[in-house]
C-alpha cells in the first residue's frame, strides 16, 4: 500500500460557476440582462416583481424564474401579469444553483430583454451560488429590522444593489433606512440603494430606469468588447 | 443551512480523483474556507461525517482552514486583510477593492492510498 497527497486546490463549487459563466455569456450574446433577486422570505420579492414586470411588459420584454422550496404559487402570480415565467420546486434546497436555471435557458422566449432569477427566500446560502446574473439585488423589508445588512454580510458583500422594500411602513415600525443603508454601504460601499414600496410605487419607476440603463451599458460593453 | 448541497459538490470531486490516481481509500481531505463564503465550518464538518459513510472516504479525517478576508486596493496598492467585512480601503478610502482570498471554498489537498 502506498500512501499520496495530492494538492488539488480547486474551488468546491468550481462546476457551479462554470455554468454560471457559460449562462451569461449565452444570455449577454442574446441581449437579455439577468437579475438575481435574494432576501429572506417574506421580504416581498414576488410583490415588487409584480410591479417591475407590469412597468417593463410595454417595451422590454421581461421574463421571470421563482424558486422556490415548494409550490407553484409565485409563476402563477407572474403569469397572470402576462409574463413567461417557470418555477423551480427545490423540493428541501435552500438556494438556486446555476444548473437548475441552465436547463430552462431553451424556453426563453427570443424577444426577451430582461430575465429576473427570484431566488429561495433565504438571507444566506444564495450568496454563496452565482446563476449567471449581471446584477445581484438584495431586499431588506422594513419589518425585518435596519440591523440585518450586518447580521447576514454575505448576501450584501456580493450584491450591486440593494432594495429597502415596504417603505409604506416605515412611518409605522422603528426601522430607519438610513441606517440600514449605511450598515450595507459600509459592508459593500459599491451598492446602490433604492427605496420602494410596491404597495404605493415609490421609487419602482427609479428601479426600473436602473435595469434599463444596466442594460444598456451591458449593450454597450459588448460592441466596445 | 446549505452546507450539505456543498460536502454533495465536495464528494464529485473526491471521488473524481480517487479515481483518477486509482485510490483504494480517502484518509484525510483538506478544505479552506474562505470567512465571506457563508458557510459555517462546524456545519460542513458535521455534514462530511454524515456524507462519507459507505464511501471512499468513510475513514477520511477531516481539516478546515479558515480564510480571512484579502484584498488589494486598486488605487493606493495596499494590500489588506479584513476581521469584519468591510469593502472599504482602510489606507486611502477607496471602494475600489480586489478580493484576492475570502469569498471561496477551496478543496486544497487529499491524502489518498493506493
Amino acid at each position: 500500500m502506498e500512501k499520496k497527497v495530492i494538492q488539488v486546490r480547486e474551488e468546491i463549487l468550481g462546476s457551479n460557476k462554470k455554468i454560471a459563466a457559460d449562462i451569461r455569456a449565452k444570455l449577454e450574446a442574446a441581449g437579455v440582462l439577468v437579475v438575481n433577486l435574494l432576501s429572506s422570505p417574506g421580504s416581498g420579492k414576488t410583490t415588487l416583481l409584480e410591479r417591475i414586470v407590469e412597468a417593463l411588459k410595454p417595451h422590454h420584454a421581461p421574463a421571470v424564474i421563482e424558486g422556490d422550496i415548494e409550490t407553484e404559487r409565485d409563476a402563477e402570480r407572474i403569469r397572470r401579469k402576462g409574463v413567461p415565467a417557470w418555477q423551480i420546486t427545490t423540493g428541501g434546497a435552500c438556494h438556486l444553483e446555476a444548473k437548475m436555471v441552465a436547463r430552462l435557458l431553451p424556453e426563453i422566449p427570443a424577444e426577451t430583454r430582461f430575465l429576473f432569477i427570484e431566488n429561495v427566500g433565504n438571507l444566506v446560502c444564495p450568496a454563496g451560488y452565482d446563476l449567471g446574473e449581471n446584477l445581484r439585488c438584495v431586499l431588506l423589508s422594513a419589518p425585518e429590522g435596519d440591523d440585518k445588512p450586518k447580521k447576514y454580510p454575505s448576501a450584501f458583500a456580493t450584491a450591486d444593489c440593494l432594495i429597502l422594500t415596504k417603505s409604506d411602513l416605515f412611518p409605522v415600525l422603528p426601522f430607519d433606512p438610513e441606517r440600514a443603508a449605511r450598515e450595507a454601504l459600509e459592508i459593500n460601499p459599491r451598492l446602490r440603494v433604492f427605496i420602494t414600496s410596491a404597495l404605493n410605487g415609490v421609487g419602482i419607476e427609479e428601479f426600473v430606469r436602473y435595469l434599463v440603463e444596466s442594460r444598456e451599458a451591458l449593450l454597450q460593453g459588448r460592441r466596445h468588447a | 443551512m446549505h452546507e450539505m448541497s456543498i460536502v454533495a459538490s465536495l464528494f464529485e470531486i473526491l471521488e473524481a480523483k480517487a479515481r483518477e490516481n486509482q485510490a483504494t481509500k480517502i484518509v484525510g481531505v483538506k478544505l479552506k474556507v474562505g470567512k465571506l463564503a457563508g458557510v459555517v465550518p462546524e456545519f460542513i464538518a458535521s455534514a462530511f461525517d454524515i456524507y462519507k459513510q459507505d464511501t471512499i472516504a468513510a475513514e477520511a479525517g477531516l481539516e478546515i482552514e479558515e480564510v480571512p478576508l484579502k484584498m488589494r486596493c486598486r488605487k493606493c496598492s495596499a494590500e489588506i486583510v479584513q476581521e469584519d467585512y468591510s469593502l472599504l480601503c482602510p489606507s486611502c478610502g477607496s471602494t475600489n477593492l480586489e478580493i484576492l482570498e475570502g469569498m471561496d471554498l477551496f478543496l486544497d489537498k487529499i491524502d489518498l492510498e493506493i
